[in-house]
């Protein structure tokens, strides 16, 4: 390896270190890391929702023809990075999360700015701004041991009967995101909630069995593993395929009646310091995502999927996204979400 | 030669500029007018898709327990979805206070009649704005929600931008075609005028018949008037060669007589003096009957030129016989007559008007030649078939050779040689008639060279 990534906690300033980041690292180019000062280094300032070893390939890529150039990767929630963002959006250069509506009403305030030649797909982008880059469906993960001999569910109806036949199993064994905090997780609830009554229902027998809510998707797939949790719902399949120690436990479901499908996306912001920085990485994210090159070591899955989703169910880049982002939207849907989940 | 007339301006270009500036006033107009349709028609697009949306929310608007709870469908704002991906602002007060949705939206909430549509400036981009309103009754309270929704007018302009070039480019198209359709109905409209001047150009100096052949209503008082003009022009030409021959036919008859009664008393008188007196007086009478002659002459050319005869002949015969009629008269005055013939020199011509001024030219040079000198006349037939006078007199005074040909112009060295200045008029007029030319020219030697070509 011609690079290293080294975690920094003591160099930054006290008002970033305040902020409490999930993860944070700097990766440096080759020229860098004889110097061990950054002082003159270009800095590129990624605030991202997406774990840090999904895009430390694609970083490192990033690095290998700009030698001179280092990356602050900074990871925190998805609707967590919608709240530091716009409370100083001078800050970063680049956003990246998969909370769709987030990032969608981000661009549509202003805060994005367009990369003329960039050329992907009418349906992956918005306003030449906002670009998406990979095709993530939310699937139910099984922890296969306590379906021994059971019928695995494919859909949330047989998900719903599964959970009613065997309550003693499943009883505080069931994990979903806390839609409050996560924002993925609200864009998969509310665009479920919108497909079909058949949320509310699977939400409510849920929530009469316990279950435990979570900030984020590596956090079901950990508890899933080591047997806290038996079922996930509404995880991002990819999380649970890419750590091999849990594939063999786990099964991964797309629900066959209707599988929400997200798009993580980014943009380069407004006033980003390094401007032409930032629009070179998210040329070469999108090249990287669309061209399907090694996918034994970018582990993000390509925005073009294979027919084994259909299009439609999609969530659609569009001014609809900020229907539930609206105040009393919002505080009408969670408080219906609260009163089935929590008992 | 006819003065050149005075021009002002062109009826080609009056016509043209005329249709021309029409069509791209035309083509002007209707760009935009077109243009300020579409830009209603896409406007009241954007304003019905606006207030649909501004509609699903303010009917999803409820009381409850003095609350309200707007539980709007996703289809409030997935029916602003544009190709141009135009950014949807929105917000949505109470009896005028701010609710939900974007906060520092231009908002008319407070004024007692909002207007439905307004277009206004927001982050710097300009937006239309559909507000309307609704009042919401609960059990004890009555509340106005006010409901805006905005929306960036990228896809509008696109839109317009796109019926701009079209209507432009069609614009041009018929602009273009108008300038070629104008182009060819102005050369359409010239065409009878061009062809008139050309059938009036076009014809020989003594034509004057009427233009017979039809030409369009508006120019039909044109060629009556020309007609009528060239019917007394032609009456009064051929009065007045009529008169000329009918005075000279009348004074040459009368001279006859007188002349032989002189001859006849010049016999008997015996007085010098006398003699004298009768000799001046023969020779007056010559030269005034000659003159007669050649304006019989001449009225009889101007009356065969019209009506030319066209016989297969012999130039060299022709000249052949001139010459041996002329040669008494040579021999009178001591003048050798040397006549040189490449045969056969055949041409169609008329033998009668050859003959006549052939026989112009060698008494020219009869009279212009001093005694015991030598005329010589060739006949030559290529390149045309032409007959050379030359003589050994004085040759044409340089300054005048231009103008000698014409009706009574005499050389200034001609004075004491009887002669009417008509001889050469005829020679070129016959020579015209038969499409040929007249050339006058010195010899090296003095003498005058004239050379009649056919």
């Amino acid at each position: 390896m011609r690079y290293i990534f080294c975690l920094i906690l003591g160099l930054w300033p006290l008002a970033l270190s305040a902020q409490n980041w999930e993860d944070r690292q700097i990766f440096r180019g080759a020229a860098l890391q004889d110097a061990g000062a950054n002082a003159d280094a270009v800095q590129l300032r990624i605030l991202s929702s997406t774990d840090t070893a999904f895009f430390t390939p694609i970083i490192h890529r990033f690095l290998a023809d700009r030698p001179s150039v280092s990356i602050e990767y900074l990871v925190a929630g998805s609707a967590q990075i919608d709240h530091i963002f716009r409370q100083d959006p001078t800050q970063y250069d680049l956003i990246i999360s998969s909370a769709m509506d987030l990032q969608f009403k981000l661009t549509n305030d202003g805060y994005a700015q367009p990369i003329e030649d960039l050329v992907t797909p009418d349906w992956a982008q918005w306003r030449q701004s906002l670009f998406a880059f990979t095709s993530e469906p939310a699937a139910i993960v099984i922890r296969r041991a306590d379906f021994d001999g059971q019928p695995i569910p494919q859909t949330r109806q047989e998900l719903i009967e599964a959970l009613r036949a065997r309550p003693e199993v499943f009883r505080n064994r069931l994990g979903t995101y806390d839609i409050r905090r996560s924002g993925l997780g609200y864009l998969f609830a509310t665009q479920d909630a919108r497909a079909s009554e058949t949320y509310w229902r699977l939400t409510e027998v849920m929530g009469n069995l316990g279950t435990r809510l979570y900030c984020c998707s590596g956090d079901m797939i950990t508890d899933l593993a080591n047997g806290k949790l038996a079922v996930a719902y509404n995880v991002l399949g990819s999380y649970a395929l890419a750590r091999s120690e849990t594939a063999s436990a786990l099964t991964v479901v797309l629900a066959a009646d209707f599988p929400t499908t997200m798009m993580r996306t980014g943009f380069v912001t407004a006033s980003a310091p390094q401007p032409d920085l930032a629009k070179e990485f998210i040329r070469h994210l999108i090249q990287i995502q669309t061209e399907a090159v090694d996918p034994e070591s970018f582990l993000l899955p390509p925005l073009i999927q294979s027919q084994t989703i259909p299009a439609q169910s999609t969530i659609t880049l569009g001014p609809a996204l900020m229907t539930y982002l609206d105040t009393l939207k919002r505080r009408m849907f969670l408080k219906e979400w609260t009163r089935a989940i929590i008992r | 030669m006819a003065e050149p007339g005075q021009v002002q301006g062109s009826l080609r270009n009056r016509l043209a500029v005329t249709l021309i500036g029409g069509a791209a006033l035309l083509a002007l107009l209707l760009f935009l007018v077109v243009r300020s349709y579409a830009a209603q028609i896409a406007q009241q697009g954007q304003d019905s898709i606006l207030t649909a949306s501004v509609s699903s929310i303010l009917d999803a608007a409820v009381l409850r327990d003095d609350q309200v709870e707007i539980d709007f469908p996703y289809a409030a704002f997935s029916m602003l979805t544009t190709a141009a991906d135009d950014q949807v602002y929105y917000a949505i007060y109470r009896d005028g206070g701010f609710l939900s949705g974007y906060a520092d939206l231009p908002q008319q909430a407070s004024s007692a009649v909002p207007k439905q549509f307004q277009t206004a400036l927001y982050d710097g981009k300009a937006v239309r704005i559909s507000t309307a309103s609704r009042t919401l009754l609960g059990a004890d309270v009555r509340t106005r929600i006010t409901v805006s929704v905005a929306q960036t007018q990228d896809a509008l302009s696109e839109t317009l931008n796109q019926i701009s070039t079209n209507v432009a480019s069609f614009g041009l198209g018929f602009f273009m075609l108008a300038v070629l359709l104008s182009f060819w109905v102005t050369s359409v409209t010239i065409a009878p005028l061009k062809r008139l001047t050309t059938s009036v150009t076009r014809r020989g100096p003594q034509d004057l018949r009427p233009l017979t052949k039809p030409v369009p209503s508006e120019m039909l008082p044109l060629v009556n008037s020309l007609n009528t003009l060239m019917g007394r022009l032609n009456q009064s030409l051929s009065q007045s060669e009529d008169f000329i021959a009918e005075a000279a036919h009348r004074v040459r008859t009368p001279l006859a007589t007188v002349r032989s009664y002189a001859e006849t008393t010049l016999q008997r008188v015996d007085k010098e003096e006398n003699r004298q007196a009768l000799r001046s007086m023969v020779r007056a009478i010559d030269e005034s009957s000659r003159a007669a002659g050649q304006l019989l002459d001449h009225a009889m050319i101007t009356f065969r030129a019209d009506h030319l005869e066209h016989e297969d002949l012999d130039l060299g015969d022709l000249v052949q016989e001139l010459v041996q009629r002329l040669t008494p008269v040579a021999e009178m005055k001591d003048i050798d007559l040397v006549l040189q013939i490449d045969r056969p020199v055949r041409l169609i011509g008329d033998a009668i008007l050859l003959q006549n001024a052939i026989r112009n030219l060698i008494d020219n040079a009869l009279k212009y030649s001093p005694s015991e000198s030598v005329i010589e006349i060739s006949v030559t037939a290529s390149p045309n078939p032409q007959v050379a006078v030359r003589d050994q007199g004085a040759g044409f005074p340089s300054d005048e050779i231009a103008d000698l040909a014409q009706r009574f112009s005499r050389g200034n060295n001609a004075r004491g040689t009887i002669g009417s200045g008509l001889g050469l008029t005829i020679a070129q007029d016959v020579a015209a008639a038969h499409g040929g030319s007249l050339t006058l020219s010195n010899t090296a030697g003095g003498g005058a060279c004239v050379i009649f070509s056919v």
